[in-house]
């Protein structure tokens, strides 16, 4: 996987923990303030996990690891979340 | 929203209802039928055991497992819309991919595949009766990002939805263009729509520019003026849709109306 993608690849991987579509989500950046949808979140995908940064201060977001069995999920970068129904 | 028989929570907005997409869920998809779409790439057609429908410009993710356990699994853009359990996907060979090669070279008719979705409920477009927003709606596609464009076209013309349309389509040669024929239907519906194509390694022998990439200029003389305050959909490689979206931003039109979807290398 070459570069970054962005939040709407975490659609499908956080289907499974998420009653709600994380997508259009809104999510608040804990190191610059920022509320954005996590569409527009910067995704990086590698074997190891995915990390989700801020798409304005690039600070982490979020960390998803998922082995298959188990899957893992911080979210220490974001300091709250709305959902839209 | 009781696609998948769930009911809508206690105290939800009536609006829930119509803005809500169907859950996401894994289903066995069987395939119907593929065919070159461009020399590099094959449109395929699924028939998707219980898929509850989706909304233009949503996604699914394809699981292949090896005979060993090993999994891969990637995300295509759906090509379709609606109730239909009818999915068409088209997929773009990668050189180096590890999922799309098998999908566009060695699917036949009657395999098998696991898909997940429908996902995502940002990259979406919703025909003005629903969605209350009549603003014109301006699609900017690099290469195969014209997917998910085309179901929101597609969607618009089904709708005989009144919203102006326009689309940008960047593509290297005239071989390349997805839905050639489907395009010059959809601009010949009763639904607005003009298509702008940039080439940029082959122009048509009469094009009037010569190949090359999309500069600011030629994205300025092309899409909707900010100043008409369009809603703007922007999909293709991640370096394509940030050039594009700093111009955009550049070119006066407000942040958050432009949406945009990435895809990766492999």
């Amino acid at each position: 996987m070459t570069g970054h993608l962005d939040g709407n690849a975490l659609a499908g991987p956080l289907a499974d923990f998420f009653s709600f579509d994380i997508t259009t989500t809104t999510g608040r950046c804990n190191a610059c303030g920022t509320v954005a949808e996590f569409a527009r979140a910067m995704v990086y995908m590698s074997g190891a996990g995915t990390v989700v940064r801020c798409a304005t201060c690039d600070h982490v977001l979020a960390v998803l690891v998922d082995t298959g069995e188990r899957a893992w999920i911080d979210l220490a970068g974001v300091s709250a979340i709305e959902v839209r129904r | 929203m009781s696609a998948d028989g769930i009911a809508a929570p206690p105290g939800a907005s009536p609006l829930a209802a119509i803005r809500a997409v169907p859950r996401a869920g894994w289903h066995v998809a069987t395939v119907a039928a593929t065919h070159r779409e461009t020399p590099n790439a094959s449109r395929i057609e699924l028939d998707v055991d219980g898929w509850p429908g989706n909304a233009a410009g949503q996604h699914l993710d394809v699981r292949l497992t090896a005979p060993d356990a090993y999994t891969a699994t990637r995300s295509y853009s759906i090509a379709s819309s609606g109730d239909s359990t009818r999915v068409v996907l088209a997929v773009d060979k990668l050189p180096d991919g590890e999922v799309s090669p098998f999908l566009v070279d060695d699917l036949r008719a009657g395999d098998q595949l696991e898909v997940h979705g429908p996902l995502g409920a940002f990259f979406v477009w919703r025909p003005a009766v629903e969605s209350g927003d009549d603003r014109p709606v301006q699609l900017i596609a690099g290469g195969s990002g014209v997917v998910p464009l085309y179901a929101m076209a597609h969607a618009h013309a089904d709708a005989s939805d009144p919203t102006p349309f326009r689309l940008l389509y960047s593509v290297r040669t005239p071989r390349d263009v997805y839905f050639a024929d489907e395009w010059r239907a959809l601009a010949a519906a009763s639904a607005p729509l003009q298509v702008d194509l940039v080439y940029t390694r082959q122009a048509p022998d009469d094009w009037p520019a010569p190949p090359g990439r999309i500069t600011r200029e030629a994205l300025e003389a092309a899409v909707i003026p900010a100043a008409e305050r369009p809603r703007v959909y922007v999909c293709g490689s991640t370096g394509f849709v940030e050039r594009v979206a700093d111009w955009l931003v550049g070119l006066g039109h407000a942040p958050g109306d432009i949406r945009t979807e990435r895809y990766g290398g492999t």
